[in-house]
C-alpha cells in the first residue's frame, strides 16, 4: 500500500516528538453550513487528524452525547452522499489534514460498497473506522477498502486477548485506535497507568501508531494520555460542546463554531505541551 | 438462488444463512460472541444439559402444549381443517419462555452473574424476569417509552418478578431502541453479563441457539400430527416478529416438501401506506443489530421506524434466517394488516374461547384467508404463539370502547 496522509501526519508528529490531537465531529451536527465551518477550521485548532462522524440512527456503540448529535445531523437532513460532499469541499482547502470517516456499516453497504469507495477515494477520505465490521466480516468492506488505498483502522479493545490481537491487527494500516474502557462512548475516562500498560503491550505487536480514545474530555486527560500514546482521540466532549451551543429551537447559536474551536485549541495545547 | 439438497443445515461456520446473518458487532462484544458460541455448542451436545432443558420443559413451562382442533373456526371457514398449536398455555403465556429457558440454563453454565434483555411488548421481558427470579439472578430489562406506556400491565408483572425495568429515550423509543440499549449496556459490562435475546435474531450464534430452543414447537407438532392424523399437515402458519416463534414452527418441517409453509408480518395500516413493520415485503437487505437481514430502511440506510398494532411484531427487521428462507422460496411470506388481525382476534375469541395475543391474531388472519382455498380433508397447523391477556387494553382502544 502506497502512503497516504495517515502515514504522513503521524511520520510528522514523531520528527516533531509529539502526539497528536484526533477530533471526532459529527458530520452535518447541528446543521450542514455550521459544521462547515468549525469542520474547516479543526486544522487551524490544533487538530491534527479529523474523525468524520457519519450519522446513524441505531449507534449501538455510542453514549449519549454521540447518540443525541447523529439525531441531530439527522435532522438536518445529513446523508452520506452530503459527507463526502463536505469531504471534498474541505480538500479544496486543505490537501494534509487526514479524515477518516467513522461510523457504522449499513448507510455505506446500502450506498453500495464499490461505488462508495470510488466515491471515498475521489472525495479525498483517508481512511475508515466502521464499529460492526470485525475481521470476521473482512471480506465484506475492508478487503475492498484496502484495495482501493484506503486505510482501515481497527478499533482494539481490553476485551481483545492476546490470541484476538493477530486478527485484528492484521490488515489494519494507518493507526490503531485503543478503546481505553469496555463501554460506548463518552463513559468515564480510563485511568493513564492502565492505558499506558495496554499501548505497551500492543506496541510489542505492532509498529502502528497507537491512537487511544473513548472518556477523554479536558486537556488534562488529553495530555495524560499524550505522554503514553501516538495521539488522544476526543469526541464526546466535541459533541456536547455543539450541544451547549444550541438556542431553544435547537439552531446554533451565533458562538458555536468559535466554541467547538476553543475546545480544539485547549486540547491541542494539551497534547503539545504534554512531552515537553 | 441454487436449489438446495437440505433447508436445515444453516448456519455455516462464520454464522450465515446463504449472504444474510453473519457476526457484525463491536470488537468489544467479539471475543464475548465466540465465547457464547463454544459455550453453546458444548451444552448442546451435553445430554446433562438436554436433560435439565427437558425437565424444566416439563415441570416448568408446562410442555408439551396441546395440538387442539379448533372445530368451530374449521366449520365457519370451510375449508381445512384448522389446529392450533398452543404455546399460549405456557408459562407467562407465550412461547419466549422456551427461549428463556434455555438462555438461563445457558448462562449459569458459563457462570454470569447478571443478565440483561430488550423487550417489545414485554413478553419476552416477562419470561426473562421469570427465569431470573427461578435461579435467583439480578435481571435488567431495557423497554422503549414509548412500549412502557403501551404495555403497563407487563412493566409492573416484571417489576413484581424483581426485574429492573430501564426506560429507553433515544431514537424511536420501541423494541429496536431496547435492543440498541441492551446492546450498549453489554458491550460496558462485557465480564458479568448474559445478553438473554429474545428473538431470532443478533449476532452468530444468537439466531442458531434461538432457533433450537424454539424448535420444540415444531418437533412436538410432527409427533402430535401424526398421532391426530396420521401424516404431517399441509400447511404451516406463524406470524413473524423478529421471526422466533415461526423458525420454532417451520425448522423441524424444512425438508418435507409437501409442507406448505407461511410466515405472516405485520401490514400495519397497510403495506403502501409505509406504515407497517413487514421487513421483506416492503424492506430490502441491510446489516442492524449484528446480522445482516431484510430492514426498513431510506435510501441513505437509515432504519425507519416499523408500525404495528402489535407491539410484538414492531421491529423494522427479521432473523436472518426467514430472509434466506424468503430467498431461497421455501417459506412464503404474507401479511396482515392492524385491522385484519382484529378482525381475527374477536373471530376466535368468539369462536373457539380462546383470546389470542394479538401477534398470532395476524396469522390467524391469514389463516382465514388460507383454509377456505383448501379441500376439507387438508390441514393447517397456526402456531398459538402467546395468549391475548396483555392485549386487552389495546384491543379495547381500537374498537372505542373505554375500560
Ligand atoms: C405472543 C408473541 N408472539 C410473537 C412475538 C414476536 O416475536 P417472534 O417473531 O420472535 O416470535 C412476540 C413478541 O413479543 C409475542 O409476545
Amino acid at each position: 500500500m502506497s502512503e497516504t496522509r495517515i502515514d504522513r501526519r503521524f511520520a510528522k508528529l514523531k520528527q516533531e516528538g509529539r502526539a497528536g490531537l484526533v477530533a471526532y465531529v459529527m458530520a452535518g451536527d447541528p446543521d450542514i453550513e455550521t459544521f462547515y465551518d468549525y469542520f474547516r477550521g479543526l486544522p487551524g485548532a490544533g487538530v491534527d487528524v479529523i474523525e468524520l462522524g457519519m450519522c446513524f440512527t441505531d449507534p449501538m456503540a455510542d453514549g449519549p452525547n454521540v447518540q443525541v448529535a447523529g439525531q441531530r445531523a439527522l435532522k438536518a437532513g445529513m446523508t452520506l452522499r452530503k459527507t463526502l460532499e463536505l469531504v471534498r469541499r474541505f480538500r479544496k482547502e486543505d490537501d494534509d489534514t487526514p479524515i477518516v470517516l467513522m461510523g457504522y456499516y449499513n448507510p455505506i453497504y446500502s450506498y453500495g460498497n464499490e461505488a462508495f469507495l470510488a466515491d471515498a477515494r475521489e472525495a479525498g477520505l483517508d481512511g475508515l473506522i466502521i464499529v460492526d465490521l470485525p475481521p470476521e466480516e473482512d471480506s465484506e468492506l475492508c478487503e475492498p477498502t484496502i484495495k482501493a488505498g484506503l486505510n482501515w483502522i481497527r478499533l482494539a479493545t481490553p476485551t481483545t486477548d492476546a490470541k484476538r490481537m493477530p486478527a485484528v491487527l492484521a490488515n489494519t494500516s494507518g493507526f490503531i485506535y485503543y478503546v481505553s474502557i469496555t463501554g460506548i462512548t463518552g463513559s468515564a475516562a480510563a485511568d493513564p497507568d492502565a492505558v499506558g500498560k495496554a499501548v505497551a503491550r500492543l506496541r510489542e505487536k505492532t509498529d502502528l501508531p497507537v491512537a487511544v480514545g473513548f472518556g477523554i474530555r479536558t486537556p488534562e486527560q488529553a495530555a495524560a494520555i499524550a505522554r503514553v500514546a501516538d495521539a488522544a482521540v476526543v469526541g464526546s466532549a466535541f459533541c456536547q460542546t455543539v450541544a451547549d451551543s444550541l438556542d431553544d429551537q435547537g439552531k446554533a447559536k451565533p458562538d458555536c463554531v468559535t466554541n467547538v474551536l476553543a475546545l480544539a485549541r485547549a486540547l491541542g495545547d494539551g497534547v503539545r505541551g504534554a512531552r515537553a | 438462488m441454487e436449489p438446495v439438497n437440505t433447508y436445515r443445515s444453516g448456519p455455516d461456520e462464520q454464522g450465515h444463512f446463504g449472504m444474510f446473518g453473519g457476526r457484525y458487532v463491536a470488537e468489544t462484544l467479539m471475543p464475548l460472541i465466540l465465547e457464547l458460541e463454544e459455550a453453546w455448542h458444548a451444552a448442546r451436545k451435553d445430554p446433562e444439559f438436554q436433560a435439565e432443558l427437558e425437565h424444566w420443559a416439563k415441570h416448568y413451562i408446562g410442555r408439551p402444549s396441546p395440538l387442539y382442533y379448533a372445530q368451530r373456526l374449521t366449520e365457519h371457514l370451510g375449508g381445512a381443517k384448522v389446529y392450533f398449536k398452543r404455546d399460549e398455555l405456557n408459562h407467562t403465556g407465550a412461547h419466549k419462555i422456551n427461549n428463556t429457558v434455555g438462555q438461563i440454563l445457558l448462562a449459569k453454565r458459563m457462570g454470569k452473574t447478571r443478565i440483561i434483555a430488550e423487550t417489545g411488548a414485554g413478553q419476552h421481558g416477562v419470561a426473562t424476569a421469570t427465569v431470573c427470579a427461578k435461579v435467583g439472578l439480578p435481571c435488567v430489562v431495557y423497554m422503549g417509552e414509548t412500549d412502557i406506556a403501551r404495555q403497563a400491565p407487563n412493566v409492573f408483572r416484571m417489576k413484581l418478578l424483581g426485574a429492573e425495568v430501564v426506560p429507553v429515550v433515544s431514537g424511536s423509543r420501541t423494541l429496536k431502541d431496547a435492543m440498541n440499549e441492551a446492546l450498549r449496556d453489554w458491550v460496558t459490562n462485557v465480564e458479568s453479563t448474559f445478553y438473554i435475546i429474545g428473538t431470532a435474531a443478533g449476532p452468530h450464534p444468537y439466531p442458531e441457539l434461538v432457533r433450537e430452543f424454539q424448535s420444540i414447537i415444531g418437533r412436538e407438532t410432527r409427533e402430535q400430527m401424526m398421532e391426530a392424523e396420521g401424516r404431517l399437515p399441509d400447511a404451516l402458519v406463524a406470524c413473524i416478529g423478529g421471526g422466533s416463534n415461526a423458525i420454532g414452527l417451520f425448522h423441524p418441517f424444512l425438508d418435507d416438501p409437501e409442507v406448505a409453509i407461511y410466515g405472516v408480518e405485520a401490514a400495519g395500516h397497510g403495506i403502501e401506506s409505509g406504515q407497517h413493520a413487514a421487513s421483506i415485503a416492503g424492506g430490502r437487505p441491510g446489516v442492524l443489530h449484528g446480522n445482516r437481514t431484510y430492514l426498513l430502511q431510506d435510501d441513505d440506510g437509515q432504519i425507519t421506524e416499523a408500525h404495528s398494532i402489535s407491539a410484538g411484531l414492531d421491529y423494522p427487521g427479521i432473523g436472518p434466517e426467514h430472509a434466506w428462507l424468503a430467498d431461497s422460496g421455501r417459506v412464503t411470506y404474507v401479511s396482515a394488516t392492524d385491522k385484519e388481525a382484529l378482525e381475527a382476534f374477536q373471530l376466535c375469541t368468539r369462536m373457539e374461547g380462546i383470546i389470542p395475543a394479538l401477534e398470532p391474531a395476524h396469522a390467524l388472519a391469514y389463516v382465514t384467508k388460507l383454509a377456505p382455498t383448501m379441500a376439507a380433508d387438508k390441514t393447517i397447523v397456526m402456531n398459538m404463539c402467546g395468549r391475548g391477556d396483555k392485549d386487552v387494553f389495546t384491543v379495547a382502544e381500537a374498537l372505542g370502547v373505554t375500560l
